[in-house]
């Protein structure tokens, strides 16, 4: 029973496989006539499975319980402020920790990762759905999808012995020369190239390589069902290539586009391995970009859980990072899921 | 919309007294004349200010063959054509842009880690073996990981299926379903880290309990569960109304339609997506160094001691790179990468053609 082919907004897959396109929308399936017989049965089998959609509202509840309940030790007994506090020190006595730089290291890096990313997935997604001849789009569509798949750990460990060596011409290059922006300058006295290396700058650009085949995907889903209507009528008014991309692909494409990009930030502000081999690690707010050192707060709970177990303050730390993190991705998935609902009520 | 344009062009006819119906065009040969002057240009840029890397020739040669070709493009077919070209020169740059690190990955990792990889290497735990000492392998790390992920599937896989079931076949829109619905798609967000930290802080944390390869699959579950919930939602769609309607014509009941009808006609979907949901969570690394722990042995049992898995050995041996430890843990951790990402992409690629087998012939 497939719905008439009106023009419907962008469904946006979740996992950027590519499955075969659901036009049937929102459309329920017909109603049983209950069997006298299997009354109860079909009553106790709809209660199980409701039951298993419970429960994933269950876990979410349970995960937002149980990081606070867990977290409430380290709202005590720090000598530091919780928020502002840049040092990582809950072993220390008095204990002495807080969020503020940690906290700045997720966000810069995811930052530079989105403002890198976007943009190239949008260009990879045209090209793949607008721009390739087919059966290249299909290949081309089929190796983004397999590394959407490659491990992080992977992402990291190319990142740290082949990118990062690779690369300190660059970040020194931006240095020297674009270094009158206070982002790019290393202020290390006497900086050599050699000593460049392990910045945030490049952790945001391993985030960048790795969320691309991430939102990729997804927009290219999007752009891929742009109706024909559309963008024959631009090309019949004399449109160029560009032209048809600029009014029909891109308005309509839009919503899914934003969508796309908040799933890889949320992505980037969760990576956690990546990061933690890419970045030299160190607990201070520093807006030179290029200097190595930074934290982020999903490595900061990977790389210190295993001293952190021995202190009294410092699992919940941690866990403390880990509920503001949660809090983050939260705000960021919902803030997605709501505008591509808020699209779909235009249909 | 844009208007069309109506006024001269800025074009130069070659010949004003012949009637043409487009404009002039660039001959056919000025992408590959401005590309190779530009890498050239580049290419003396690198000699006369003595560039070390590639990095910024490269970069330079872009952007010079990017400028060549638009502003001879501006100066011959106007405006409007010399935007096009910019716009597809940037694109095909983006996909450039996007596979050339991608591909680089790996061929690095294979490159870096065949050259370890052996048959000691897969038959063989590093039990007794240090980090300074050759040999060892990944036999323990593999049976551990295959425990973990099978765990992790068992728990995911039906809790994820029967969510679906329950979004696409009982669910009328009611509030409960929408959240369900919505929550499912922001636990997709939950960061790896953030779901190996709640088990850990409602299993291990206070109880007592010492980490285990099951405390890891609870996490790994967390991160299958919206996966395999929003595709198998996607395959029971699929599945013709017809077939639900001519089942209850019959007089079957609805679970037994769902489960002898729905189910069946969608197991080949169903298995994909599951597959792919179990090749994301292969190489998870964050949620097992809290659950988990890392064991040098050999450990089959997965409800009870420190496991190796995969992505642990890969973290265990890059922890002890440092020094003269690194000359026999480095090429370890590279081999143990290699045989985690063939493991990932023979499960992804499985699943594609499993995709492939089974698309429904008619749309």
């Amino acid at each position: 029973m497939r719905a008439p082919t009106t023009p419907t907004g962008p469904r946006i897959p979740v996992t950027g496989h590519d499955l075969p396109p659901v036009t049937t929308g929102d459309a329920t399936p017909p109603a049983a006539v209950p069997a006298a017989g299997g009354q109860r049965a079909d009553r106790l089998f709809a209660r199980i499975a409701a039951g298993a959609g419970g429960l994933v509202l269950a876990v979410m509840a349970a995960i937002g319980a149980f990081l606070i309940w867990k977290a409430l030790p380290a709202f005590s007994g720090n000598s530091g402020n919780l928020i502002l506090t840049q040092q990582w020190l809950p072993q220390a006595s008095p204990p002495l920790f807080g969020i503020a730089a940690i906290a700045f290291g997720t966000l810069v890096t995811s930052l530079i990762a989105s403002l890198i990313a976007v943009p190239v997935s949008i260009g990879v997604a045209m090209f793949i759905a607008h721009y390739a001849p087919r059966r290249l789009a299909v290949v081309l569509g089929g190796i983004t999808d397999l590394l959407a798949a490659v491990p992080s750990l992977v992402f990291g460990m190319w990142g740290l012995y082949f990118l990062i060596p690779n690369t300190r011409g660059f970040q020194a290059w931006l240095s020297e020369y674009l270094g009158w922006i206070p982002l790019f300058r290393n202020t290390l006295p006497g900086v050599t190239t050699a000593q460049f290396g392990q910045s945030l700058l490049m952790a945001g650009i391993v985030l960048a390589i790795m969320i691309i085949p991430t939102i990729s995907a997804i927009t290219r889903e999007v752009f891929r069902q742009v109706p024909d209507e559309l963008m024959d009528a631009a090309r019949a008014l004399g449109a160029t290539r560009w032209e048809v991309m600029r009014t029909a692909v891109l308005p309509f494409g839009r919503p899914g586009v934003i969508s796309a990009a908040m799933l890889g930030l949320g992505r980037a502000l969760g990576e956690t391995i990546a990061v933690a081999l890419v970045l030299n690690s160190g607990f201070a707010i520093n807006w030179h970009l290029t200097e190595p050192g930074g934290d982020t707060l999903a490595s900061t709970i990977a790389l210190k859980f295993g001293e952190a177990t021995s202190s009294a303050k410092g699992i919940p730390a941690l866990v403390f990072a880990g509920l503001c993190l949660f809090a983050i991705t939260l705000l960021v998935n919902s803030a997605a899921r709501l505008i591509v609902a808020r699209r779909k009520e235009f249909r | 919309m844009t208007a069309v344009n109506t006024r001269p062009s800025r074009a130069r006819h070659a010949d004003p007294g012949t009637l043409r119906l487009a404009g002039v065009h660039l001959p056919r040969w000025a992408a590959a004349f401005c590309a190779a002057s530009g890498a050239g240009l580049a290419l003396a840029a690198r000699a006369a200010f003595g560039w070390s890397g590639w990095t910024t020739t490269t970069v330079a040669a872009v952007v010079l063959f990017i400028t060549l070709l638009t502003a001879w493009s501006f100066r011959v077919e106007g405006r409007r054509r010399a935007k096009d070209r910019l716009a597809s020169t940037v694109i095909y740059a983006c996909m450039l842009a996007a596979v050339t690190p991608l591909l680089l990955i790996l061929g690095y990792i294979a490159a870096k880690g065949a050259p370890a990889l052996s048959w000691t290497l897969l038959t063989h735990s590093m039990n007794g073996v240090t980090a300074s000492m050759p040999g060892g392998g990944v036999y323990a790390a593999i049976v551990g990981t295959l425990q973990q992920v099978g765990v992790a599937s068992l728990i995911a896989l039906p809790l994820g299926v029967l969510t679906a079931v329950y979004l696409v076949e009982y669910a009328r829109g009611g509030p409960f379903a929408r959240a369900v619905t919505f929550f499912v798609d922001v636990m997709t967000g939950v960061p790896s880290i953030v779901a190996g930290l709640f088990v850990y802080s409602f299993l291990l944390l206070g109880t007592g309990l010492r980490p285990f390869g099951a405390a890891g699959s609870l996490a790994l579950a967390l991160l299958m569960l919206p996966v395999v919930i929003r595709a198998g939602e996607e395959m029971l769609r699929l599945v013709p109304d017809q077939l639900r309607e001519a089942s209850y014509a019959l007089g079957v009941p609805k679970w037994r339609t769902v489960l002898k009808v729905v189910l069946p006609t969608a197991l080949s979907g169903l298995i994909t997506s599951c597959l792919l949901a179990i090749a994301r969570v292969t190489g998870e690394t964050a949620p097992l160094i809290l659950l988990v722990g890392y064991s040098s042995r050999i450990n089959n049992d997965p409800f009870s001691g420190d496991q190796a898995s995969l992505p642990m050995f890969i973290w265990d041996q890059l922890g002890k790179r440092t020094g003269n430890s690194g000359t026999f843990s480095e090429p370890r951790a590279w081999a143990a990468a290699l045989v985690l990402v063939l493991l990932v992409l023979v499960i992804n690629v499985v699943a594609h053609v499993l995709a492939a087998l089974a698309k429904p012939k008619s749309t």
